[in-house]
């Protein structure tokens, strides 16, 4: 037998050491998630979930934000919302309290599950419909040269502006200059844009993983370059392109600092269907999820009362875009199940 | 790459006017028997950017029969199969330098000629097979499709008989609906000579269609191109001496770029003119 090398004992505790950094550093990550997802899971279903049927706290999905009015009424504490109390007031009509008010912190959120909603819908088909048609031009149709290098590099630059950078952006450019205002269709362009690298960049990927062979069979065959393109690539394409979307969903539901200059309100009492031409919709700002989460967290005073609508907020915000990813993820599979590879 | 939905479409003439150019022996095929044929190869350079691939090709290739391009790796011979249906078109800097390509005498480079047009009348088979990820049945329906023919009982006429053409019928009547994927490889390359055949064209170009298949596939391949020659004419590029022998009444040999030798088979392979075809068929070198 050999005799051991003079520094395997060193060699030992370097290999031992960088398995168990690796492993810790792996470790990490898991104790982060569990940590985030715990704790909004756990405050936020205090909001969310109620005790006695249905279970689910159906005024908090589905009511405006409101004031919250906390005050003390023959040694009771009562917390009311604003309709409630004005309800209160004509019921005691004698009663004098100083309430104190904590603003947003009664009533629902609403608007902001509907901002977002629409905002995520605007900006993603803005961005599809641009990404890939550029992807399909980057792919298929341009030649390699100086022009086309060009692009690529502004595509990559695009890709690493910071958000607020979008914001400030969109804030110059679709609100003063175009004179949108705040609206959605700022939001729409700014979050597009923002998105627009991904999803060029992962259509082409996914454009060009499609053999060549099927494009050089379908054109063999007399088809035109659209024909082979619209039948014989991008639908192989598709599953693809559909799961770089559901990265680019996230994202843009997710970002604020986009939107806070271009299209989200601290508050609005209408709806976004309470307008009254139709060709005002897309000119109305609305509230987010992101932006109301920002406001009740950081833009009112905080108290005990405050946690409950960030928590369920935060907590309605993750399902939601659970739900979305779940969506793509499920045309995804549909519309893989339709190739038989 | 050239746009090739803007070019105007004009349709092939399919009955050419006489040629009056001199289809008499090439410069470079001194040993070619030729006759008039349907695809007529006149100087013919051709480049990749600056890499010239194919020099001086001279070529008349007959109808209704089996032409075989043969040649070791790099000589241009898919190149030149390549260029009978424009499919170079398709690679950035690919052109033809000098000369011209005719085919039943209208020359195909022509910027008037409708490049949907003529890959319809000369289709291909290609070295990997390439079913599309579709049924057997929209395999073979696609070409139809995209040319507009959207009638089902004329599909279904037409998938059945160009299934029976590449004798691929009787193996897959049942299951029309599967994936062309679930075929073995030489079923699926019969399927891709089925589908190549479906859209009705003069002329089949297939790249070593071969290459990939077992000797029992291989020899059903072959089969079925003896069978085709009496309807269509076929012109195969091949690595195997012994296939371009079996299949073919043609043959040319390529070599860097040039064409050697371009005559009967049985001639070439029993009493080849030129010394290089003789070192090659002999394999004593390529």
């Amino acid at each position: 037998m050999k005799a051991a090398a003079p520094n395997a004992f060193r060699t030992r505790v370097l290999q031992r050491g960088a398995f168990w950094v690796f492993r810790f550093a792996t470790y990490f990550i898991i104790a982060c998630a569990s940590y985030v997802f715990l704790d909004i899971g756990i405050k936020g279903s205090r909001t969310v979930f109620t005790t006695t049927p249905p279970f689910i706290n159906v005024a908090f999905l589905s009511e405006r934000p409101q004031t919250l009015y906390v005050f003390d009424f023959e040694g009771k504490k009562e917390t009311l919302g604003d309709q409630d109390f004005r309800k209160w007031k004509a019921a005691h009509p004698d009663a004098v309290v100083e309430p104190a008010t904590v603003a947003y912190s009664a009533g629902g959120i609403w608007p902001c599950i509907v901002g977002t909603a629409l905002l995520v819908v605007g900006s993603m088909t803005l961005a599809l419909a641009i990404g890939i048609s550029s992807a399909i031009y980057l792919s298929e149709y341009s030649r390699s040269g100086p022009w086309i290098r060009l692009i690529r590099i502004a595509i990559l630059n695009l890709a690493g502006v910071p958000s607020i950078v979008f914001g400030l952006f969109g804030f110059g450019l679709f609100v003063i200059f175009f004179g949108w205002n705040v609206s959605l269709l700022a939001g729409w362009f700014t979050l597009g844009l923002m998105i627009l690298p991904a999803i060029i960049t992962a259509s082409e990927e996914s454009l060009r993983a499609v053999p060549q062979g099927l494009r050089e069979g379908s054109l063999a065959l007399g088809a035109t370059k659209w024909q082979t393109i619209r039948k014989n690539v991008l639908p192989y394409a598709l599953p693809g392109i559909l799961t770089s979307s559901i990265l680019g969903i996230a994202r843009v539901a997710g970002e604020t600092a986009p939107i806070m200059f271009t299209a989200a309100y601290a508050m609005r009492d209408e709806m976004p269907w309470q307008v009254n031409r139709v060709t005002d919709f897309v000119f109305q700002g609305v509230m987010a999820l992101p932006y109301h989460i920002y406001v009740v967290s950081s833009k009112i005073p905080q108290n005990e009362y405050t946690e409950r609508v960030q928590y369920g907020a935060a907590m309605i915000f993750l399902v939601l875009v659970m739900l979305i990813a779940l969506t793509s993820i499920v045309l995804r599979e549909r519309s893989r199940s339709r190739l038989s590879w | 790459m050239v746009n090739l939905m803007e070019m105007p479409t004009v349709a092939v003439n399919p009955n050419p006017p006489p040629k009056t150019s001199d289809p008499s022996v090439s410069r470079t095929a001194p040993a070619a028997e030729t006759t008039k044929g349907i695809i007529g190869i006149e100087d013919l350079d051709f480049a990749f950017g600056t890499n010239k691939v194919l020099h001086d090709i001279n070529l008349e290739i007959p109808a209704r029969a089996v032409t075989a391009f043969i040649g070791p790796s790099g000589c241009g011979k898919t190149t030149l199969l390549r260029c009978l249906n424009r499919m170079n078109d398709l690679i950035d800097d690919a052109r033809i330098t000098k000369g011209s390509i005719q085919i039943e005498g209208i020359d195909i480079n022509d910027p008037h000629i409708d490049v949907v047009d003529l890959r319809r009348n000369v289709g291909m088979v290609f070295q990997k097979s390439n079913p599309f990820p579709k049924s057997i049945y929209d395999n073979i329906a696609y070409g139809l499709r995209i040319a507009g023919i959207s009638k089902r009982s004329l599909i279904d006429e037409a998938v059945e008989k160009s299934l029976r053409s590449a004798a691929l019928w009787d193996e897959v009547k049942d299951r029309m609906h599967v994936s062309g994927y679930g075929l073995s490889g030489g079923q699926q390359q019969r399927l891709c000579i089925a589908r190549a055949l479906a859209v009705e064209p003069e002329i089949v170009l297939m790249d070593e269609p071969c290459s990939a298949l077992d000797p029992i596939a291989t020899a059903k391949v072959e089969e079925l191109i003896r069978q085709l020659k009496t309807r269509y004419t076929i012109v195969i590029v091949t690595h195997n001496m012994q296939q371009a022998g079996r299949v073919s009444d043609q043959t040319a040999f390529f070599y860097l770029g040039r064409l050697i030798e371009f005559s009967d088979t049985r001639k070439m392979f029993s009493n080849p003119a030129q010394r290089q075809t003789e070192d090659y068929i002999t394999g004593r070198f390529g």
